[in-house]
């Protein structure tokens, strides 16, 4: 797991207020939506503010959300491709 | 009021457990800002929505379920919240957020939770409740004014079930507010210390609570709401006079206790001086803003207090102002103002008649 795995882990859980919830208790390529880690509508809008704040990605397209948001590893490839800070 | 509404259900959280009731001992406090005790919420509220809630979602959704669970009512009619400053630590976590990031990336979670209703709707999202839904925002009265509505509801609606709290939370910045405008008291003290403290301010807290007021009575019941007032502005010497006109329009000859919101603040503890060294002198009066504290919506601790009263037909000596008991509580009042402004009067009685 590269460091980007372990930051991004770890800004989620923070952000999305993920009480009880430990870095390894999230799977690289677990789906964060629905049946994996169940997040909803609202944690969406603030993984597009996490974006924004710690990488500089300004997100245009909603379409690219449900691609982008499907696991971790599809968000740290996202982020190493796009990052601007 | 003409109806008849009865009290079927009632749940509390405060910085006091319900076992002061029971004359166990209080919790002591050393400081003037008290939190709610902590609950187990994931008994009542799933994990993935808890995380998102502030005290006061987590205490108005927990005491609402509590409170319909007693009542044995699953969906209520109407969904009633009185809160004074709604959901605080929401709206400073939002505020602080918009000044660091120089208004640009906002978290929405606190912008949505900010609102005064939020208690209310998340209320209604959990049960899933589509019914009549509404928050009153009105100071110390705040309580009082949602039942108020509660009984209109009961009285020109023929709704049967109405779910009706208070509710308030306590937040870093506006108890710092409060403290700069001396509405908290300078000195820090022990809480059951606090009607002996002759200073301007009081200790505030965070609470709930929340009842199932039914027009349907049940062997269960806890007591009859019979009418709630809210007078705006009121000088002392106007109390007595005002609360004699209040039990005269309910045909109420005298109450059996009073239940007053006594704070400790000397600038204007003088309107419950009033009634307790003059109509109320020859009667039991009881306070419980030492034990949890003062806020917007505390009133409801007091009716919850009064509830139980009626039904356990038990007076727990540590809520006692003076040396009067009452061996058949059948009839009690509940008068509560902050500032010298929002004076609620409650009034209540047994279900026994």
């Amino acid at each position: 797991m590269s460091d980007l795995h372990t930051e991004l882990k770890k800004s989620i859980i923070e952000q999305l207020n993920l009480e009880d919830m430990e870095v390894n208790e999230i799977e690289n390529d677990e789906h964060l939506f629905g049946d994996g880690l169940g997040l909803d509508s609202i944690d969406a809008l603030e993984l597009i503010v996490l974006l924004e704040k710690d990488y500089g990605i300004k997100l245009t397209d909603p379409n690219q959300g449900k691609e982008i948001f499907s696991s971790i590893n599809s968000m740290v490839d996202f982020i190493e491709k796009n990052r601007t800070i | 009021m003409g109806c008849k509404i009865y009290i079927n259900g009632i749940s509390n959280i405060s910085p006091q457990t319900d076992s002061v009731f029971e004359d166990q001992a209080p919790l002591e406090y050393e400081t003037n800002i008290l939190p709610s005790l902590k609950q187990d919420y994931k008994s009542f509220i799933k994990p993935m929505m808890l995380r998102r809630m502030s005290s006061a979602v987590k205490m108005g959704i927990f005491c609402a379920k509590q409170a319909l669970l007693e009542a044995e009512v699953t969906m209520p009619d109407a969904i009633l919240v009185g809160t004074g400053q709604g959901c605080l630590q929401d709206t400073e976590k939002f505020l602080v957020n918009m000044l660091n990031t120089n208004e640009g990336l906002l978290s929405p979670t606190s912008f949505i939770q900010s609102t005064h209703n939020t208690v209310a709707g998340q209320i209604a999202l959990d049960l899933k409740c589509q019914a009549y839904n509404m928050t009153f925002s009105q100071n110390a009265a705040s309580f009082e004014s949602a039942l108020i509505d509660a009984l209109l509801q009961i009285e020109e609606k023929e709704v049967k079930n109405i779910l009706v709290g208070g509710v308030d939370e306590i937040s870093p910045q506006f108890t710092g507010f409060q403290k700069l405008n001396a509405q908290i008291k300078d000195e820090n003290l022990n809480n059951l210390d606090l009607f002996e403290s002759n200073t301007p301010g009081t200790i505030v807290s965070e609470t709930a609570a929340f009842f199932s007021l039914s027009s349907v009575k049940r062997a269960t019941s806890y007591a009859r709401l019979i009418d709630v007032q809210v007078l705006n502005i009121l000088e002392p010497s106007d109390l007595t006079r005002r609360i004699e006109r209040f039990l005269e329009k309910n045909e109420i000859a005298e109450v059996d206790l009073v239940i007053l919101g006594k704070n400790g603040d000397n600038r204007y503890d003088r309107y419950y001086d009033e009634i307790q060294q003059g109509i109320f002198s020859d009667k039991c009066q009881l306070g419980y803003k030492n034990l949890v504290g003062d806020n917007n919506s505390v009133s409801s601790y007091a009716l919850w207090l009064a509830s139980k009263i009626l039904k356990e037909k038990k007076i727990p000596e540590i809520f006692m102002l003076n040396a009067l008991t009452c061996n058949k509580p059948e009839k009690i009042l509940i008068y509560n103002q902050y500032l010298g402004r929002n004076h609620g009067l409650i009034l209540l009685e047994t279900c026994d008649f």
